[in-house]
């Protein structure tokens, strides 16, 4: 019973939240297709909104988690242009290797 | 049960997360990704976030992630490609993510004074109060202009979208075609 | 009640004519241009004659300054405003610089009317009128080299009016090169009325030499002559008189406006409104007499070789423009302003008559290739007569007066004034000589061109003409003592008494007998016996190639000025200089750009991935310096919490 009644240290947490992210970093360094790529730019957000809502309950302040939420705004906003510049892209190079896509003129 | 839920999800969370990197198709890595975002909500939930553990559902697993498989259909990715890549993201890069962990992890766990979490706490440790009713009254009190600021941003980034991925000209319009066959 | 009267207006007026003409000139209709060309210097030129005619009725009072209420230059003891100086010798002047010029603009629209360009040459025409104006009215020295340097700059643009023509832009080059070396020489002598006076108001710097009546000689000496190798240099004296004949490639008006009339003459304008410096230094009055002499005399016999019908004309005018300088150095200033005025009318005159033959020759200038034009254009020949016997000094044309007067103050100035006298009657002998080798190369004997059909000018180009030759005929009748005496207030009298009472007569008879000669010589040789030059020229024959090559002046400064400058420039600076050690160090440093950046670019590869990793390499880093001291502490052992703000929010 105790084991179910266990709180979690807030540290581990943070150490998901860390660990996430490392992911999300190494994710942007081995994919190759630009989709996926941005994908672990999502994961990294992620991760990052999850130490804003642990601080929030740590402090019991309620501006970490508005913070989260405008986050989420500004990460569809981006995933809605990022994508529309993907398909521009892709429309150009007719590939979604990032390591092709390596001049900024077409 | 805190800490088994924790255990259950932070894995999924883990889980989605590497499999993400180790999956080659982009729509596998998709669904991976939705994997971590639900799981997170959850562990939103966990925290006391319900209102967050909500959007990020709706918004991250429903909308973000609809479009990132709609794109991936629509463009036909297929498979990776085995390019080239770049020796500076093997020799720079993996030994700073090494670097930038163990830091991070040096920082949280020499941290004093976190606190544990525990069901049913939240933004107030008021039983009879509601994390979401404290949420609002900020949101809609004291950021109430921000808050519409984000209406207006997401509109910006609609049209934004629009614009770029508008086809101009017939060239383009055949090579949009041809992609969408 | 005291009457403004408004003489910023005379040099702006123009500047507006040539703002208007530069900028919308080439998309206006030519008779506007004329007309936005004629009127600036028309309204000046009646400005002028309001300010004279208000102040010769005593309505103003002369000295009369007009200063802009904010000044100019204002830095520690200095200071310097855009103020305008009005007195006699100013207001001579402009009604000489206005009113000729404005004759001059009226002769262009002739003149240039088929020309390309068109608006062009009626800015910068006003663009000099707005310098000269400016130049004339200065207050102060500096305003004064403003307007010397923009006279400069006017005359360096019609000079390369055609500039297509690479002799054209080399003439322009010339003359401004040359002017260079003046105005450095003027500039010293800015420099030194600065430091010694402590300011450069003409009206101060005479007061400042009224209250220290014994200061004479020494830093005024080298004041002066600093002054002389500026005025030197703009009124074309040797040694710098070198310009000048080059200077006959612009266009005609240009020549006779710019070249003879006005700009030329503003050395002599600039010693007589500094005679109050000049007065106190004879040393440097006696070398500006010398210089005058000496380059009245050079240039004349120079004259007679020339075969150039404008050439002669630009020998001529450095000749008389010697006579002025003569003047200055026997400080018979007003004499130099009354020749001055009298040149003017009758220089301008030879070079627009001069250029109505030119233009009746279609744009031949060899006097070789005219003669016989006497009948062809009437109006031409008589008023170019008439300013023939001008210059030659024959009584009662303006000339004489004013001729007249310089000798006479050259020959009772003392010391040594009896062989200025005499180099000035030579010179008034040879002037005569090559006007009439002029007269009658041009207008008598056959047409020594076939293809040629000569026509009269139109009559924009008539009228000048016959103004100018009442003027010359005219000018003088006012008298050298009334006009000293006008101009008393500004440059003083210097009454030249003599013990010998008829002395002035006899020696006005000298002066008269060597015209007479002159003419009597060049009736021989060029119309009685035209083959006796060429017999001349073979049995002298170095003494003709010398003139004829005007005594190699310019081969000599090529060789020993020139030559060495440049191969000094082409060789050390070109090449030790520019090359070796400016280019060495731009070779230097634009091999170290280009060598990081041939390293930096590695990063640049274009390759997302890379990026990434640098971008995360950095952040690293930047996690690392921030919390290093706490990092280390951990990794040591010590204890030492970990400086995080949690602390303080920890529950």
């Amino acid at each position: 019973m105790s084991f179910l009644h266990h709180d979690v240290p807030l540290t581990w947490y943070l150490l998901l939240s860390a660990a996430l992210f490392s992911l999300g970093v190494v994710g942007f360094l081995i994919k190759r297709n630009i989709i996926t790529v941005f994908m672990s730019i999502e994961l990294m957000l992620n991760a990052v909104n999850l130490s804003f809502v642990v601080f929030a309950y740590q402090w019991h302040e309620v501006k970490g988690q508005i913070f989260v939420f405008f986050v989420m705004m500004v990460a569809a906003a981006e995933a809605a242009v990022g994508l529309a510049i993907i398909i521009a892209v892709f429309r150009v190079r007719a590939t979604l290797a990032v390591d092709r896509i390596n001049l900024m003129k077409l | 049960m805190h800490l088994i839920l924790f255990f259950l999800f932070a894995g999924f969370c883990l889980a989605g997360a590497i499999n993400l990197l180790l999956q080659t198709h982009p729509i596998n890595s998709a669904l991976s990704l939705i994997v971590v975002m639900t799981s997170l909500a959850v562990l939103y939930l966990l925290l006391g976030a319900e209102f967050l553990a909500i959007a990020q559902i709706i918004v991250y697993a429903g909308a973000v992630m609809v479009l990132f498989t709609f794109v991936v259909m629509l463009l036909n990715a297929g498979r990776e490609e085995r390019t080239l890549g770049s020796r500076a993201a093997a020799r720079v890069g993996f030994p700073a993510v090494v670097v930038l962990l163990a830091v991070l992890a040096t920082i949280i766990l020499r941290a004093q004074g976190l606190v544990s979490a525990h069901l049913g706490a939240g933004l107030t440790n008021d039983p009879n109060g509601s994390n979401l009713v404290v949420l609002s009254q900020v949101l809609f009190h004291e950021l109430l202009l921000p808050f519409e600021l984000t209406s207006v941003l997401i509109l910006i980034a609609i049209l934004g979208a629009v614009a770029i991925a508008r086809a101009d000209g017939s060239k383009v319009d055949g090579a949009e075609r041809s992609a969408e066959k | 009640m005291i009457l403004s009267l408004h003489i910023w207006l005379i040099p702006l007026l123009p500047l507006a004519g040539f703002l208007l003409n530069g900028i919308l000139g080439s998309r206006l209709p030519r008779w506007l241009v004329s007309t936005i060309g004629l009127l600036a210097p028309f309204l000046s030129f009646v400005l002028v004659l309001n300010a004279y005619a208000l102040t010769s009725y005593s309505a103003v009072a002369l000295p009369y300054v007009e200063t802009f209420p904010h000044p100019w230059i204002a830095i520690g003891g200095l200071r310097a405003d855009f103020s305008f100086f009005l007195d006699p010798l100013s207001l001579v002047m402009l009604l000489v610089v206005t009113g000729v010029g404005f004759l001059i603009h009226i002769y262009s629209v002739g003149y240039m009317a088929h020309e390309e360009g068109y608006a062009r040459y009626f800015s910068f025409l006003n663009l000099f009128l707005f310098f000269m104006t400016v130049l004339v009215l200065a207050g102060n020295v500096l305003l004064l080299f403003v307007g010397w340097e923009g006279v400069g700059l006017a005359s360096y643009l019609l000079i390369g009016f055609w500039f297509q023509k690479p002799s054209a832009a080399a003439a322009g080059k010339k003359a401004f090169i040359v002017n260079r070396i003046g105005d450095f020489g003027f500039l010293i002598g800015i420099f030194l009325i600065l430091a010694n006076f402590g300011t450069l108001n003409f009206a101060q710097i005479a007061q400042v030499l009224t209250l220290k009546a014994a200061w004479h000689g020494g830093v005024l000496t080298a004041i002066c002559l600093c002054l002389l190798v500026g005025a030197a240099g703009k009124s074309a004296q040797l040694p710098l008189y070198v310009w000048l004949p080059d200077a006959m490639e612009g266009p005609t008006p240009v020549s006779a406006l710019i070249h003879a009339a006005t700009m030329v003459t503003a050395g002599v304008y600039m010693i007589a409104r500094t005679h109050f410096l000049f007065d106190r230094a004879p040393i440097a009055l006696a070398i500006v007499a010398i210089v005058g002499a000496a380059t009245a005399i050079f240039a004349a016999t120079i004259a007679l070789a020339q075969t150039d019908i404008k050439r002669v004309l630009a020998y001529s005018t450095i000749s008389q423009l010697g006579y002025m300088f003569l003047a200055c150095g026997v400080a018979a200033y007003s004499a130099a302003i009354f020749h001055l005025v009298t040149h003017a009318f009758f220089k301008a005159l030879l070079f627009l008559a001069a250029g109505s033959v030119i233009h009746a020759m279609g744009g031949e200038q060899d006097m070789r290739k005219m003669g016989g034009l006497r009948k062809k254009i009437p109006v031409t020949f008589w008023t170019m007569t008439i300013a023939v016997f001008t210059i030659a000094g024959f009584p009662p044309l303006a000339a004489f007066f004013s001729k007249d007067a310089i000798l006479y103050a050259a020959f009772v100035s003392g010391s040594g004034g009896v062989f200025l006298w005499l180099v000035g009657l030579l010179t008034a002998l040879l002037t005569s000589l090559y006007m009439f080798r002029l007269w009658y190369m041009t207008f008598f004997g056959e047409l020594r061109t076939a293809d040629a059909h000569p026509h009269e000018s139109p009559r924009s180009m008539r009228a000048p003409l016959i103004i100018l030759a009442l003027l010359s005929i005219c000018g003088g009748w006012i008298g050298i003592e009334s006009f000293s005496a006008y101009l008393a207030p500004s440059v003083g009298l210097h009454p030249a008494v003599s013990s010998f009472p008829h002395l002035e007569l006899i020696l006005t008879a000298f002066a008269v007998l060597a015209a007479l000669e002159g003419w009597l010589i060049a009736d021989k040789y060029y119309r009685r016996k035209t083959e006796r030059p060429a017999q001349l020229a073979a049995a002298l024959p170095a003494g003709y190639t010398l003139l004829a090559n005007k005594y190699y002046v310019d081969e000599i400064y090529d060789a020993v000025l020139v030559k060495p400058l440049f191969n000094f420039s082409r060789y050390f600076l070109g090449w030790v200089v520019d090359t070796g050690i400016l280019g060495g160090i731009a070779w230097l440093l634009a091999g170290s750009a280009n060598l990081s950046g041939a390293i930096l670019q590695r990063w640049q590869s274009g390759n997302l991935r890379s990026y990434a990793a640098w971008l995360t390499a950095a952040a690293a880093v930047i996690l690392l310096f921030v919390f290093h001291a706490s990092i280390g502490s951990y990794l040591g052992a010590r204890g030492i919490d970990v400086q995080l703000n949690l602390h303080w929010m920890g529950h």
